[in-house]
């Protein structure tokens, strides 16, 4: 009797257990009580559960007993069990998720800078910067369309927020570049000398930069090159202006990859089809040449090699304005090389070490002339930079990090005017360190200081930098940066004068930034004070002020209208600076109040065709008219600036190399655009600065051919 | 003797119990592959919430049972069928990180299996259409590598042809798409699907009808 009890409880405990079912249900919400939807509530070590609704609302039923876990999950939030008792009946329950603080941590520097990579979270993607309408490929240019950077089109470089041109320097991977940009012609603008495809990540600082870089008053353009390549590849390109041919090779192993790439532009042709404003002597042709190499030292290494070689000549001559009748002539012969040689390491658990090395000369033999009139002057400049930087940083616990780094440049500045030389050397060392401290889960700072010793200046100065980023929600954060900036003089008032000091600028910026894959608004409003800056009325000294201050906005919707991508940038700019021989503080010529782009992109798959329209505007900017008295100095202004560039890229595939067409033009409506005046000394007669010609056609076709698939070809036949 | 009687009685018991889990197991799993077909047909009308109630599911199976690969392999699946159709580009890489997790997980207990594999280049397909223009060539080589890793793991596993087939067959021909060497490959899937077994009764099994689906597209 004894045996059947017990046989008939053993027997039946498990159908005991089966038949009692509890029904659970309640609400998940987060801390601020929203309820969360697709939280999935499971009955430990059983299957039991189920995923809440709309409204953070769950029911389910149960066969498990007792007193059980209940174990709650959703992404982006921390995982909870609470217990629950399970005897059958109704049992609810209140669930409240807290957000996990790693999605929270995900805060960036972002004050004053806008990137273009293909990590998440980037305002523009590297294509972006090769797509604009009416850049031709050209970083500076494209860079242009973004908020901060002004319309320049007489000059070389990017004048930012207020500054120069000098005031912008580029970086390659750590390093700075001495000439990024091909020298520059009187009144007309030269592209930079670095292809958009070199690299994988843009960034465009328009001030509150780190630390790590040095020796730029307004503006940092931040450039990273390629790492290895996904595959071999080789390409050709054949355009109205010139030939290109390139080759990527990866080894089997996929450690290192070499690459040759080669391209020779001559404008002759062009020239001769589409008249231009100034008369040619020698029409523009360039031979460009350049070599890389990269190898992956470790699973966490990679060393990259850059080298290149260009020469290029140009010369024109336009009607003299000192003397009327006669001919003003330009010609140019530029001799360039730069190097740069990287090495990036993890040497431990902890430490990164950034390693790179850069030799880079640039020469250039200009001869000027009044024809007919006056001894032809030659111009003979001769720039050499060779540099060192280390850069060491590690983390400090899961989100904050430390970097301490050095800068050592060896520059020589020669320059010839006919028998005459002025040559100096400049020894630059810089040291920097900087910390980024995760001060509470939404909340991080960077603060940082460089110190700056150069001997031609025989000064040493220290630039505090720090800046926070404050996350608001998943995809929105603010930001604020304060720095001080510290730049040598132009070469050629060091060169006169060696008792200058550096100029300084300090920036203050607030961002507010809200990033979404498809789509990103920012606004930014920033103040930068000028100190230093170089006045050569009545004596050179470094006696010259200014300020900048703004307002700046950028949308970017690619979500709104299918296969279109646009964005908008609109600036307003405050600005005033008594320097050089200004005789007193007033809006420089290159600096325009309200400046305003619009870019268009729209993809039409039915003809495998993207087309791009980029629209800028700008007011007028502000003139010397030697006629006006003093009191009215730069007081008039150009007519505003309109121009519209158009682009079209149609993709196929002939003989399976993938193949661009590119059509694009470059103010399609022929506006007449003014950036400036320039008066004989005598106040009696102007030239208006324009372009060489009002547009600026390219048709090229470009193929690349994949070696993989090459060989996949021939294996299938 | 009351002693051994005992034991041998809860020894019945426990192995009844066990042979029992292991029914439970394969009845769960039916069910909820059942449902997820069902889930299908919705979020091809846009409708992607019953994706993620299965992929919860499947993770509460596979929580449960701790050293099974297949839970967390439909889990995946049903993360990575979402991420391919849903409309808020937003979450396309919150969903397949979730799904990478669930596919590391099952690798865990099922190393050098080809489905996972090719799941993992499912998973690489579907960041591309965050931002095709940038994505397209980095994750098509992915996928594209992967399927080779599968095959080689894996010669029969029709899926491998299928996907290797829909990879060629919805890229665009000027991104290196190609509709004749997609049609080979579908019908080679076919083959492969005909003399196809799996392993047991809840391990991967689809794609036969939707390969016909997709060749019928193209006559």
């Amino acid at each position: 009797m004894k045996h059947l009890l017990l046989l008939l409880t053993t027997g039946l405990l498990p159908i005991l257990a089966h038949a009692q079912t509890t029904t659970v249900s309640g609400q998940v919400t987060d801390s601020k009580k929203h309820p969360l939807t697709g939280v999935n509530i499971a009955v430990q070590e059983s299957y039991d559960g189920t995923t809440s609704g709309k409204d953070g609302r769950f029911t389910f039923t149960t066969t498990e007993t007792g007193d059980k876990f209940l174990l709650v999950s959703l992404s982006g939030y921390q995982d909870l069990q609470i217990k629950v008792s399970l005897h059958g009946g109704n049992e609810s329950v209140q669930l409240v998720m807290k957000q996990s603080a790693n999605d929270l941590r995900l805060v960036t520097i972002s004050a004053g800078a806008i990137e273009a990579s293909s990590k998440t979270n980037t305002v523009l993607k590297p294509l972006d910067i090769v797509t604009t309408a009416g850049a031709n490929a050209d970083i500076a240019s494209a860079i242009k369309t973004l908020p901060g950077a002004q319309q320049i089109g007489d000059k070389t470089g990017l004048f930012v927020r207020g500054g120069t041109g000098y005031e912008t320097q580029t970086y390659i991977d750590g390093l700075l570049v001495r000439n990024p940009f091909f020298t520059e012609m009187p009144d007309l603008p030269s592209r930079g000398r670095f292809s958009p495809f070199l690299f994988k990540g843009t960034t465009f600082s328009s001030g509150g930069y780190s630390a790590a870089y040095g020796q730029a008053l307004s503006s940092a353009l931040i450039l990273e090159s390629n790492d290895l390549p996904d595959r071999s590849s080789s390409s050709v390109g054949i355009s109205t202006v010139g030939v290109n041919l390139g080759l990527q090779e990866l080894s089997k192993d996929k450690k290192s990859s070499y690459g040759v790439e080669a391209d020779y532009t001559n404008l002759a042709p062009y020239f001769k089809l589409v008249p231009q404003d100034r008369a040619t002597t020698i029409y523009p042709a360039f031979w460009n040449g350049s070599v890389n190499y990269r190898l992956k030292t470790s699973r966490t290494g990679i060393l990259k090699f850059y080298g290149y070689l260009n020469t290029n000549k140009l010369g024109f001559t336009r009607e003299s304005l000192e003397y009327p009748g006669y001919l003003e002539l330009f010609e140019l012969h530029n001799k360039s090389v730069y190097t740069n040689l990287t090495w990036k390491e993890r040497i431990d658990d902890h430490w990164r070490v950034d390693l790179g090395v850069s030799y880079s000369t640039n020469h250039d033999k200009i001869k000027l002339d009044t024809i007919n009139k006056r001894e032809p002057v030659n111009v003979n400049n001769r720039s050499d930079l060779s540099q060192v930087h280390v850069a060491f940083s590690r983390s400090l616990g899961s989100f904050s990090s430390l970097k301490l780094g050095a800068d050592y440049q060896y520059a020589l500045e020669n320059s010839g005017y006919n028998q005459y030389h002025m040559n100096y050397a400049d020894h630059y060392t810089a040291l920097f360190a900087e910390s980024e401290i995760s001060l509470a889960p939404r909340l991080l700072a960077r603060v940082g200081g460089r110190a700056e010793h150069s001997t031609v200046l025989d000064k040493t100065v220290l630039a505090p930098r720090a800046s926070m980023g404050y996350k608001l929600d998943q995809y929105s954060q603010l930001s604020v940066a304060y720095g001080e900036y510290y730049q040598k003089p132009e070469p050629d008032f060091i060169r006169w004068d060696h008792n200058l000091d550096y100029m300084r600028a300090t920036h203050y910026i607030a961002t507010y930034q809200k990033i979404a894959t498809n789509y990103t608004f920012r606004a930014e409003v920033f103040y930068k004070k000028y100190h230093g800056l170089v006045k050569t009325v009545p004596d050179t000294t470094n006696g010259g002020t200014g300020y900048a201050r703004g307002a700046e906005i950028f949308w970017r919707d690619k979500r709104t209208f299918r296969n279109v991508d646009y964005w908008v940038s609109y600036s307003y700019l405050d600005t005033h600076r008594q320097y050089l021989d200004f005789p007193k503080s007033v809006q420089p010529n290159f600096a325009a109040t309200h400046t305003l782009s619009v870019v268009y992109k729209q993809y039409v798959p039915k003809i495998k065709t993207s087309f791009g329209l980029t629209y800028s505007f700008a007011t007028g900017r502000p003139y010397f008219n030697p006629n006006m008295p003093v009191s009215e100095f730069m007081s008039q202004h150009t007519k505003p600036y309109n121009t519209l560039g158009f682009s079209a890229n149609y993709l196929t595939t002939i003989r399976k190399a993938f193949t661009v067409f590119v059509l694009s033009v470059t103010n399609v409506t022929g506006n007449n655009l003014v950036y400036n005046y320039n008066y004989s000394s005598d106040g009696m007669r102007r030239q208006e600065v324009t372009p060489n010609a009002p547009r600026f056609f390219f048709l090229g076709m470009f193929m690349s051919f994949g070696i993989d698939r090459r060989q996949e070809v021939i294996d299938n036949q | 003797m009351k002693r051994i009687f005992l034991s041998l009685m809860l020894c019945g018991s426990i192995a009844a119990v066990n042979a029992q889990d292991n029914s439970k197991f394969e009845a769960a799993m039916k069910k909820n592959i059942d449902q997820l077909d069902s889930a299908h047909a919705k979020i091809m009308t846009g409708d992607a919430t019953l994706m993620e109630a299965e992929a919860n599911a499947f993770e509460r199976i596979g929580n449960a049972e701790k050293d099974k690969w297949q839970p967390y392999y439909y889990a995946a699946y049903a993360q990575v069928m979402e991420a391919m159709f849903i409309k808020d580009k937003d979450k396309v890489d919150g969903l397949a990180d979730k799904a990478t997790v669930n596919v590391e997980k099952a690798e865990a207990f099922s190393p050098n299996n080809s489905e996972l594999t090719c799941l993992r280049s499912l998973i690489a397909v579907s960041r591309i259409s965050v931002d095709p223009m940038t994505r397209g060539a980095q994750y098509g080589m992915e996928s594209a590598t992967l399927l080779e890793k599968a095959k080689s793991q894996n010669p029969e596993n029709p899926r491998v042809y299928m996907m290797q087939g829909q990879n060629l067959y919805f890229t665009p021909a000027e991104f290196g798409g190609d509709k004749e060497k997609a049609k080979e490959l579908f019908q080679l899937a076919l083959q492969k699907f005909a003399s196809f077994k799996p392993a047991t009764s809840v391990d991967p099994a689809w794609g036969e009808a939707y390969t016909k689906k997709l060749l019928g597209t193209m006559k």
